[in-house]
């Protein structure tokens, strides 16, 4: 088989099944691409090529004596680094967890690991999950493969230009606010943010619990419904998993037809603060949906120009709790130890050494919108309006399928534009942001280049909660209209690096 | 909207917030967190406009409710798997600096 | 100067509130499944959840919201249709998530009541308290102090276990209680003992207070009758039925010295130290912890449905009070001598010793009697004695074949109480043997009565009240290991003498 690493997980799983290549070759050859371009890219932050390789032997073992089917079995996937992953280093892009290698699997490490999908190393990310762009991990930022002194969006940038840039077929990240979403967007890559209690978050370590939401980044659309069979379904160990039959999404995936539909365009996500290539993007993916078949409905979600608000004080309420746990007392780096130090002292010294200015400015930010006297002008409010932006969404449902967006309001930025400018970068998840209020899912795929940068743009996809399989339907249908007018997936346009 | 005053904001908040949040400030810190603490509230407190007095609060996503576990003990980690990667152990305990504060 | 406790009354009224926390004997912890049993090697009943390890996420323990309901329904609390978890957060090292899962303003149980008997001059009293709230929440770990003989003010360091991080903790919290006058330590002290009770009647606890599994908060005033509510103060962790008393009655005292001297109570928390039944100053109001709770987003909300509340109702046993009103019909005592054994924490004791087969009257007379003395001697609970049901059973059973006197079996309780072996391990090391055969008896009588001789002489000429004496010599002579009623027989049988 040729050029292992453009092929797609769906095509590379059905080689390795047929015996035609071994998961060993598969997985060696992404690892040889990873030395190649990883240190331009900076995807990963730890890589274990031996025992890659390792478990792609052993994957191929089970294989041969058929103790295995998977619809995956073989196929390697890069892993976003707040998976908590058994005896391998899981750092969250934080220097506060250094070294740290936790003593047990995230469920979605372990579904994985059932499935015979091969872990090739852990991915970048902003710190803690928190950004859009990357730039705020503690160990450096990742780069575009498209451009590489742009971002590859964020928080999970590390998995977008993982697969971007053929290190990998498949990624899991996290979404909170749009990190799947937009770093898919100006990747050119697909991903998926799952129904709220869909894919299980035990193991994944918590920015904002009632926000994050793990799901399957890939180059297509099929590859991303693959991965999230795989790691959809209830887990005991998280309760807010949600406790019913998973979809068939790959059955969704293939039902790639919109004729009938009604898809409703927002209103108020449009406009104003959208990039022009990326409107232009928009619209012409409007007008093949429309020849598709669908029907174009515009409506309004009112409540939606409040959801930045809501979230930044949601998430940063929900993360400073979450991220307490980060001590130095029980796991990670300690700093200034000493037995003339309190222990009060060493606490705050290690976190004030151990986190970046981002996570340090929402901790401030949450501890403040908590505290006694704010709390009900804050988080309260924040919550109240979280309501009404799911009525908006209710709403919207009753009259239409799907909605859709542009996924990012822009292409992709320039490293270091908006580093100091945090009220710029927290509007590029204006589009994002308002389906983790409501805990619908969503998914964004590539619709072309904008035409003044030539660099990627996302549509996204939302459906309602547990309607998962629409997004596929919808998402596979357009996919394969622009496959038949570009000639291939957009990602072949990327420079080979 | 913006009303500055109404937040509260400023530097001995700042620092009062640092202390709540275990975080050891520097000045420079101090004065940033200030300032940037004060505009995101500036550009987020539109949603104070928002009559929403009567609206029941969504703290979670998803209407589940009554998710139980049954009351079965199983074995727990051993020290091998948790003790490297603490700062520091003895005498099978986790070992903190002095504390000077009380509990609850 | 120190006012008299009885003086704070004449001029104060005190008001008393109480938050108690419980561990729960659910067999894992609260949010994870590590065994919660007490004890082991540390930190070994750990797990990433209890060790608040990134990622880790929180289920809640059935049995444990179970146990939560069945005791809020046996203090007539309603239980609400819906309600949450919260977090409560601060940074303390025995704590690993540095935030507490627990309820806040969404409390499982409220709004219901306990009723507390008192013994007076005149009689038991009755003492309505009325519960607040009953909620759940989980235990920290535990902390070593290094250096500073083992308190926390002059520690280099210190070490945590999270064993216990996690139990399962119900805290039951009294609205103010009003009307105790002098009786308020001594209300205190048995609500907490009422409390324990039901707890071990629901079976939702054995409440092992000497392993720190309930722990009181102690909420005290004092207001001058007709005005307003004096500034209260809160002593934290009392730990003992008989530290709950002291803690009150101290606190009231030190209250009242100030108020006198017209000083202000200043709202404070405060800690009781055991050794001296003194609370000293802990952290001021001003100081309090700002806990920003808020909802526990990793948990969904607990909806008990009327059918899950009736059948848990359905579990409900006979309550303390009920019980104690029939045992005493049953046993036929009055009032005052119930609420004593009750008072002594006899009755638990009493009543298991009846289950192990002792006669009713025995096994109240040697746990209100003999045993209760030796506690007081050794300054600990009854229930801390190392004597059983059965051990009372066995000795009844030796004293009724004739084989053990009333004298001997307190000798056998020494010897159980320090530990030297079972019943009849120490009736045989310490040479318990009735001396019962006729004839070492008779002999020991002869040689009394040559020792004596006017005494025969008395006793055969109608003074029989004289026989006391020779018996007196016979019980000496054998250590008093004779039957002195018999002694007594043989001796006038052998003077020939007939009653
Ligand atoms: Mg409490
Ligand atoms: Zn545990």
């Amino acid at each position: 088989m040729n050029d292992l690493i453009r092929q797609s997980a769906a095509t590379l799983a059905g080689a390795i099944a047929r015996k035609e290549v071994s998961s060993e070759e598969v997985t060696r050859a992404h690892l040889e691409r990873i030395s190649q371009v990883d240190e331009r890219v900076h995807a990963f932050l730890f890589v274990d090529p031996e025992a890659s390789i390792a478990r792609a032997r052993e994957v191929d073992q089970q294989l041969a004596k058929g103790a295995l089917s998977s619809p995956l079995a073989g196929v390697p996937i890069a892993l976003k680094d707040l998976l908590a992953t058994k005896g391998v280093p899981t750092t969250c892009g934080s220097r506060i967890l250094e070294g740290w290698k936790p003593p047990y699997n995230a469920t979605i490490v372990n579904k994985l690991h059932a499935a015979g999908v091969v872990s090739l190393g852990k991915t970048n990310m902003d710190e803690f999950a928190m950004g859009s762009s990357t730039e705020h991990s503690g160990y450096g930022p990742t780069h575009n493969p498209w451009d590489l002194e742009r971002i590859p969006g964020g928080s999970g940038g590390g998995s977008a230009a993982a697969i971007a840039s053929f290190e990998s077929p498949l990624a899991i990240g996290t979404d909170t606010g749009g990190s799947i979403r937009q770093p898919a967007a100006v990747t050119g890559t697909v991903g998926v943010k799952p129904t709220y209690g869909g894919v299980s978050r035990y193991g994944i370590v918590a920015l904002a619990s009632s926000l994050d939401q793990a799901g399957p980044c890939a180059r297509d659309v099929m590859d991303t419904a693959l991965l999230h069979s795989v790691i959809a379904g209830h887990d005991p160990h998280d309760s807010t998993s949600i406790n019913a039959p998973v979809p068939d999404f790959v059955a969704a995936a293939l039902n790639a037809d919109v004729r009938g539909m009604k898809i409703g365009v927002i209103k108020e996500l449009q406009g104003e603060g959208f990039q022009s290539g990326v409107l232009q993007r928009f619209n012409q993916s409007l007008e093949i949906l429309t020849e598709l078949g669908a029907e174009i409905v515009e409506v309004s979600c009112p409540h939606f120009e409040y959801a930045l608000g809501a979230y930044y004080l949601i998430l940063p309420s929900e993360a400073s709790s979450n991220l307490a746990r980060f001590d130095g007392m029980r796991f990670g780096i300690r700093v200034d130890d000493g037995d003339d130090r309190s222990v009060e002292e060493v606490m705050s010294a290690t976190r004030e050494k151990g986190f970046g200015a981002e996570v340090k400015r929402r901790i401030m930010l949450g501890t403040y919108a908590l505290s006694s006297g704010y709390y009900d002008a804050y988080y309260g409010q924040a919550q109240r309006i979280r309501t009404l932006i799911t009525r908006d969404f209710v709403a919207a449902f009753s009259q239409v399928d799907v909605l859709v967006s542009p996924t990012s309001p822009t292409t992709a930025f320039k490293i270091g534009e908006k580093l100091d400018d945090p009220l710029a970068m927290y509007l590029n998840d204006i589009a994002t942001i308002p389906v983790n209020l409501a805990g619908n899912c969503a998914m964004s795929l590539p619709i072309g280049l904008a035409p003044e940068d030539g660099l990627p743009v996302g549509l996204q996809i939302i459906a309602p909660a547990m309607a998962d399989s629409l997004l596929y339907q919808v998402g596979s249908a357009l996919e394969s209209a622009l496959i038949d007018r570009w000639g291939g997936l957009l990602i072949s346009e990327a420079p080979s690096l | 909207m913006t009303d500055s005053a109404a937040n509260g904001i400023d530097q001995d908040l700042v620092v009062h917030l640092g202390k709540l949040a275990r975080l050891e400030l520097t000045d420079l810190e101090v004065e940033h967190y200030t300032i940037q603490l004060e505009q995101i509230l500036g550009a987020i407190t539109s949603i104070s406009e928002v009559a929403a007095a009567d609206i029941p609060p969504t703290s979670h996503p998803i209407p589940l409710e009554n998710v139980y576990r049954e009351d079965i003990a199983v074995p727990g980690l051993l020290h091998e798997d948790f003790v490297p990667g603490a700062p520091s152990f003895e005498d099978d305990r986790f070992r903190v600096p002095r504390i000077l504060g009380e509990s609850t | 100067m120190t006012t008299e406790y009885n003086a704070v009354i004449t001029e104060f009224d005190p008001i008393i509130g109480l938050e108690t926390h419980i561990e729960l004997g659910t067999k894992s912890k609260m949010f994870c499944s590590c065994s919660a049993q007490f004890g082991g090697e540390p930190n070994t009943f750990v797990c990433p959840v209890c060790l608040g390890m990134p990622g880790s996420m929180p289920v809640v323990n059935r049995v444990a919201v179970e146990s939560t309901i069945r005791m809020g329904l046996a203090l007539n609390c309603s239980i609400v249709p819906w309600c949450r978890f919260a977090r409560k957060n601060y940074f303390y090292p025995d704590m690993p998530k540095n935030y507490q899962i627990s309820q806040y303003d969404e409390p499982l149980c409220i709004n219901g009541y306990l009723d507390v008997t008192v013994a007076t001059e005149n009689g038991p009293q009755v003492f309505r308290v009325e519960i607040e709230r009953v909620h759940m929440e989980e235990d920290t770990g535990k902390l070593l102090h290094a250096g500073g003989a083992g308190r926390i003010h002059g520690a280099t360091h210190s070490l945590v276990d999270y064993n216990r991080a996690g139990i399962p903790l119900i805290e039951v919290v009294t609205k103010p209680i009003l009307g105790t006058g002098v009786l308020a330590p001594e209300v205190a002290k048995a609500y907490v003992a009422e409390l324990r009770d039901l707890m071990r009647a629901l079976g939702v606890s054995d409440v092992r207070m000497e392993e720190g599994s309930l722990r009181c908060d102690v909420n005290v005033s004092l207001s001058r009758p007709g005005e307003e509510w004096g500034t209260r103060t809160e002593t934290k962790n009392v730990n003992s039925l008989r530290s709950v008393e002291r803690a009150v009655r101290t606190e009231m005292i030190r209250q009242a010295d100030r108020l006198r001297a017209g000083e202000r109570i200043i709202q404070e928390t405060r800690h009781f130290n055991e050794e001296t039944g003194d609370t000293t100053s802990g952290r001021s109001k001003e100081q309090a912890e700002d806990y920003r709770y808020f909802p526990e987003p990793d948990l969904v909300p607990i909806a008990p449905s009327e059918a899950w509340i009736e059948e848990l109702r359905g579990t409900l046993p006979e309550i303390p009070s009920v019980r104690r009103a029939r045992l005493q019909i049953d046993w036929g005592i009055s009032d005052f001598d119930m609420q004593s054994l009750v008072n002594a924490g006899a009755l638990e004791l009493i009543v298991a010793s009846i289950d192990a087969g002792v006669q009713p009257a025995a096994a109240r007379k040697w746990w209100t009697g003999e045993l209760t003395r030796v506690a007081n001697e050794r300054h600990c609970e009854l229930g801390d004695l190392t004597v059983n049901a059965s051990d009372i059973f066995e000795i009844e059973g030796l004293i009724s074949a004739g084989d053990l006197t009333d004298k001997m079996a307190r000798s056998v309780f020494e010897g159980l109480l320090d530990g030297e072996g079972s019943v009849s391990q120490i009736v045989s090391q310490r040479g318990l043997v009735v001396v019962n055969d006729d004839a070492s008896l008779i002999a020991a009588i002869a040689t009394a009565l040559a020792d004596s001789p006017d005494i025969a002489e008395k006793i055969q000429g109608g003074k029989i009240a004289a026989a006391g004496s020779i018996v007196g010599a016979v019980m000496k002579a054998t250590q008093g290991q004779a039957d002195a009623a018999k002694v007594r027989t043989l001796l006038l049988e052998q003077l020939g003498v007939t009653e």
